[in-house]
């Protein structure tokens, strides 16, 4: 079993994070497994799955600590604050189903509300959340920005392609991280929720997906780029 | 006081056996509330608990359920089974008996529940099932007795635990029900006693006569035994002679990685072809079963196995018992030599086989300690609340309760007499919300309160989780291993994720002694085929890692220091005069530090004696310091004797690094990130029913749904603290695995006296860390830089690194 356990970047005040192109654009992809795109004042970040304790207690589940969506959230203000970006892209499953975001306490629906706030908000629709949500910002199924298309769950044939969806994680000597995989194609983020499990690059799945060059940047206090694990 | 009928006195004539004094006054103390009879194995210890049994079932009145017996084994439920038709049919008494464990088909299962037999034998966690049905109350109607086998096994773990909350329930449901405990010998009986015991009711220790002192000898080889390693594939030509030379010789290992090997090893040696066999608990069940069928037949001449056979199974020809590597503990030994020949008037035989020169030191020290009868021991501590919480969901399936009662019901088990009401209701609360300090599940919750003040499941298919993940054995992740057919090959056994995950397609190792070829995974099987030849892979499985006890240690420290070592054989005596010319050797009341540069990093070992999880807890405590005090440590490995820490910079100064104070003060956030702590907390929240093994949905492949335990145990430690899991996983930590106790007796006992001896290599007493398996890296500073230098040489020897950002 890994033991990755995951890094509350939160409290990150200096901006460690590992640059490189996608097409014509320059990203940064942060520790903290959000993608940070400078010249358009971006943050990307995919996954959060905000409401799975509450939603794993409707099932029948064991009642888990109610607390991942406050500490995801409190994550991505943290990010918001070092990047001061004033557009978010949130790459779908932002919910764990589309229950779990009318089933939100106020307080956190007080802090989307808020971080929503002054910026021009994006929510991709997921597999699992793929219903219109009931909250501020602007809902796509994908979005072109300048040379890049986000949506979240990556189509073979793209180009210049950001996408979720997969949870990648990747290896280096005994260490298991989340991690971001780029190719000349397309990038992949990890997944940014607090109870979010990971998938290996070393999945057909994934080695299906990214070219034989493609690099894993593993996130942590100083997010380090490899050759890709297949 | 209960009578023979003629039918079973005239049995024991018939076979010319006379009853065991213990026998009869088992026989007589058959109405008392609870008996704890000690004896050794082949002292009639199964009779003397089923005898009262017999005696009160011979008119066939009884309808229903008369008697339970528990064994820790599945295996055991089986033979006993068996062996007692023998008597019953010859006596032709009108008693139904049947078996029941994880093993038993469901049709019979059923059958069970409707219409019970008079002796059900049965294991812990089935018993837990039993009692969660609602029909419990009348499948358990009509119960006299339970009597409980191989009780000094169960009051070691959880298991025991989780029995004892159920035969409280069992005595609510049977106010008359008596208890009986079938105990090997130990070191504080009365605590078994009480542990038994309806509380507080009183429970009568009876003695059997123990039998002749049993004949120990550490075996004697021609081959030297290695630096390091528990395999002792050295002594297999002496072992082989002692097989040749005994009828049936049982050869115990402490990890099935190492009977695995062993065996394989053997096998080699086995010129004669003799009959081996080799049994543990990772094998495909069908193979158990014929291994055991085959032992009970003398077909047998010997068999390589763990802990799996460590319980009394009554096999008569068994005259041998070896015990390859050191035994841990003295307490254990001897439970495990009194089943080697059960021939009640001749002394047992056993072999100690070192498995590395270090442990021919803890042999020597283990046979002292027998011939003196010096049994080691802890006390046992109160009952665990992960092992409660599950009790109260396993009665919440059965149906309504009220908390006062179910309260009053639990204390009534020994080992939570002591529990208080808030300690109950704080479990209690749990189960229900979650207990967190935020209220967040009030729609949700598992458990409600009626209006008449009854608990009950809010979802009554909440029951069907909760009974599919009862239970408190803690195995790690396994993979079912089979022979890759077109459809579903033969199941070999069980290897561990981890280990599968480390294979790729083409590489062989070890299972059930054969050599097996990885094929693939198929939805999450092991395919495997045969294949000889190629040297395997070992596959490791994390079993329960016992220390050497404080006794042991004791001893171990003065037989150092004893200036010859004419008594103990070459090879240690001239690894010992080694290091003593190299550097010095260990003394109790001081502390020696070794520091050495070892593959271009500097090496700091530290000889504390404490036992395993001790030097494992100092190894966590002391490269936190070095981490706070820039030392940059990258790793360390711990052993009963000592720990070893390796980094980027050498230490010149321990002394601060010990000072108890500063370890004292900084223990709970030191504890709080440690990695022992986290696999405390997976084992106490599985148990307690937060993390579910098994779900009804089957696993998904990708393995996207499940994430690791530690983001919880992060989770509450940031945002509920003082979470009921946290304080159960604290003082779990704290009792087992941490053993800070033994820390701090270390650092007393030394005070200044530390020895820092600084070398130009790696000594003789150190060298065997190296070989040592459970390295634990260290993930701080010196892990980052390391991390970002490796990952700059992937990318130069990849040529990626030159590719235009």
């Amino acid at each position: 079993m890994t033991l990755a356990s995951r890094r509350k970047i939160g409290n990150l005040n200096t901006m460690s994070g590992f640059d490189f192109f996608l097409s014509s654009a320059r990203l940064t992809a942060l520790g903290s497994g959000a993608l940070h795109w400078p010249d358009q004042n971006l943050l990307c970040i995919s996954d959060l799955h905000l409401g799975k304790s509450e939603r794993q207690a409707r099932r029948g589940g064991p009642a888990l600590p109610p607390y991942e969506t406050r500490d995801t959230l409190a994550r991505l203000a943290a990010d918001l604050q070092d990047t001061q970006a004033t557009t978010v892209i949130c790459l779908g499953d932002s919910f764990d189903d589309d229950a779990a975001a009318g089933a939100l306490p106020q307080a956190e629906q007080d802090t989307i509300t808020h971080l929503t706030t002054d910026r021009r908000w994006i929510w991709i629709s997921g597999n699992h959340d793929p219903a219109p949500l009931n909250l501020a910002g602007e809902q796509h199924r994908d979005i072109t920005i300048g040379p890049l298309t986000f949506r979240h769950i990556a189509q073979p044939q793209a180009q210049s392609e950001v996408s979720g969806h997969y949870h990648p994680k990747a290896r280096l000597r005994s260490t298991s991280r989340p991690a971001f995989l780029v190719d000349g194609h397309r990038l992949i983020l990890p997944a940014y929720g607090t109870y979010t499990g990971g998938l290996r690059s070393t999945d057909p799945a994934l080695t299906a997906l990214m070219g034989p060059r493609a690099r894993a940047i593993l996130t942590g206090p100083h997010p380090v780029p490899i050759p890709m694990p297949r | 006081m209960t009578v023979l009928s003629a039918a079973i006195s005239s049995w024991f004539t018939t076979r010319n056996w006379t009853i065991h004094p213990h026998q009869q006054v088992m026989l007589g103390r058959a109405d008392h509330p609870a008996t704890l009879l000690i004896a050794p194995t082949g002292g009639g210890k199964t009779m003397a608990g089923f005898l009262p049994t017999l005696a009160e079932l011979a008119d066939g009145n009884h309808q229903g359920l008369h008697t339970l017996y528990i064994s820790p084994l599945k295996a055991l439920a089986a033979d006993i089974k068996r062996n007692l038709r023998t008597p019953v049919d010859e006596m032709s008494l009108p008693i139904r008996i049947d078996d029941r464990t994880g093993d038993t088909p469901q049709s019979r299962k059923k059958r069970q529940r409707a219409d019970p037999p008079h002796i059900l034998l049965t294991t812990p966690e089935s018993l837990a099932l039993l009692i969660s049905y609602p029909d419990a109350a009348r499948t358990f109607a009509g119960l006299q007795r339970v009597v409980v086998d191989e009780i000094h096994a169960l009051a070691e773990s959880k298991r025991g635990d989780q029995l004892m909350l159920a035969l409280a329930r069992l005595q609510t449901l049977c106010p008359n029900l008596r208890r009986v405990g079938l105990s090997a010998t130990v070191d504080d009986p009365q605590a078994i006693a009480q542990f038994l015991a309806r509380h507080p009711d009183p429970c009568e220790v009876l003695q059997a006569d123990p039998g002749p002192t049993p004949d120990i000898q550490m075996l004697q080889s021609t081959e030297a035994p290695p630096w390091a390693g528990g395999g002792a594939a050295y002594s297999i030509p002496a072992v082989m002679e002692q097989i040749k030379a005994h009828n049936t010789t049982l050869i115990f290992h402490n990890t099935r990685a190492q009977a695995e090997i062993f065996f394989h090893n053997l096998w080699l040696a086995n010129d004669d072809a003799l009959p081996i066999g080799i049994h543990h608990g990772s094998l495909d069940r069908d193979q158990r079963n014929r291994i055991e069928a085959a032992m009970v037949r003398g077909d047998l001449r010997a068999i390589v196995c763990t802990g799996s056979l460590d319980l009394g199974l009554d096999w008569g020809d068994v005259d041998l018992v070896i015990q390859i590597g050191a035994p841990k503990n003295v307490k254990r030994l001897v439970q495990r030599i009194g089943r080697a020949n059960h021939s009640y008037n001749t002394p047992s035989k056993a072999l100690l086989v070192p498995a590395n020169r270090f442990e021919v030191l803890e042999c020597r020290a283990a046979l002292e300690a027998v011939r003196q009868g010096d049994l080691d021991g802890e006390p046992r501590g109160p009952g665990p609340r992960d092992v409660l919480c599950q009790h109260i969901l396993i009665t919440a399936c059965a149906g309504p309760f009220e908390a006062n009662d179910l309260f009053a019901e639990m204390i009534t088990a020994g080992a939570y007499a002591t529990l208080t009401r808030p300690e109950f209701d704080a479990c209690l609360g749990f189960c229900a919300t979650g207990g967190y300090a935020l209220q967040a599940y009030d729609k949700w919750q598992r458990l409600l309160q009626l209006p008449d003040g009854c608990w009950q499941l809010r979802d009554p298919r909440a029951s069907q989780r909760i009974r599919m993940n009862l239970g408190t054995i803690q195995d790690s992740d396994t993979l079912k291993v089979r022979l890759k057919r077109s459809r579903g090959g033969k199941p070999l056994g069980e290897i561990e994720e981890a280990f599968a995950a480390s294979l790729t397609p083409g590489d062989t190792f070890l299972i059930g002694g054969q050599t097996v070829r990885y094929e693939g995974l198929r939805e999450m099987t092991v395919e495997v085929t045969r294949r000889s030849g190629k040297r395997p892979k070992i596959a490791t499985f994390t079993g329960t890692k016992f220390a050497t006890s404080t006794q042991l240690n004791a001893r171990i420290l003065a037989l150092l220091q004893q200036g010859n070592w004419l008594n103990l054989p070459d090879h240690t005596s001239s690894w010992l005069t080694l290091q003593q010319q190299v550097s010095q050797l260990p003394e109790p009341g001081r502390l020696l530090i070794e520091s050495f540069p070892h593959q271009s990093r500097p090496h700091l070992c530290i000889y504390g004696f404490a036992g395993r999880n001790a030097q494992q807890t100092l190894g966590l405590l002391l490269t936190k310091r070095m981490e706070e005090m820039g030392l940059d440590p990258l790793g360390f490995v711990a052993t009963d004797y000592a720990t070893m820490i390796w980094g980027l910079k050498t230490v010149n100064d321990p002394a601060p690094l010990f000072e108890l104070a500063a370890l004292r003060d900084g223990l709970d956030s030191w504890l709080g990130e440690n990695a022992v702590m986290k696999r405390s907390f997976r084992a106490c929240a599985t148990i307690a029913g937060l993390i579910e093994r098994n779900s009804p949905t089957a696993r998904k492949s990708g393995r996207q749904a499940t994430f690791s335990s530690d983001i919880l145990y992060d989770t509450l430690r940031k945002y509920d603290p003082d979470h009921l899991l946290l304080q159960i996983t604290r003082t779990e930590a704290l009792r087992g695995l941490v053993d800070f106790g033994r820390i701090e007796e270390m650092i007393d006992r030394i005070g200044p006296r530390i020895d820092l001896r600084h070398l130009p290599a790696i000594t003789p007493l150190a060298a065997p860390l190296l070989l040592e398996m459970g390295k634990v890296p260290i993930k701080g500073a010196a892990m980052e830089k390391l991390l970002q230098q490796e990952a700059a040489d992937l990318m130069q020897k990849s040529g990626l690194s030159s590719l235009p950002d």
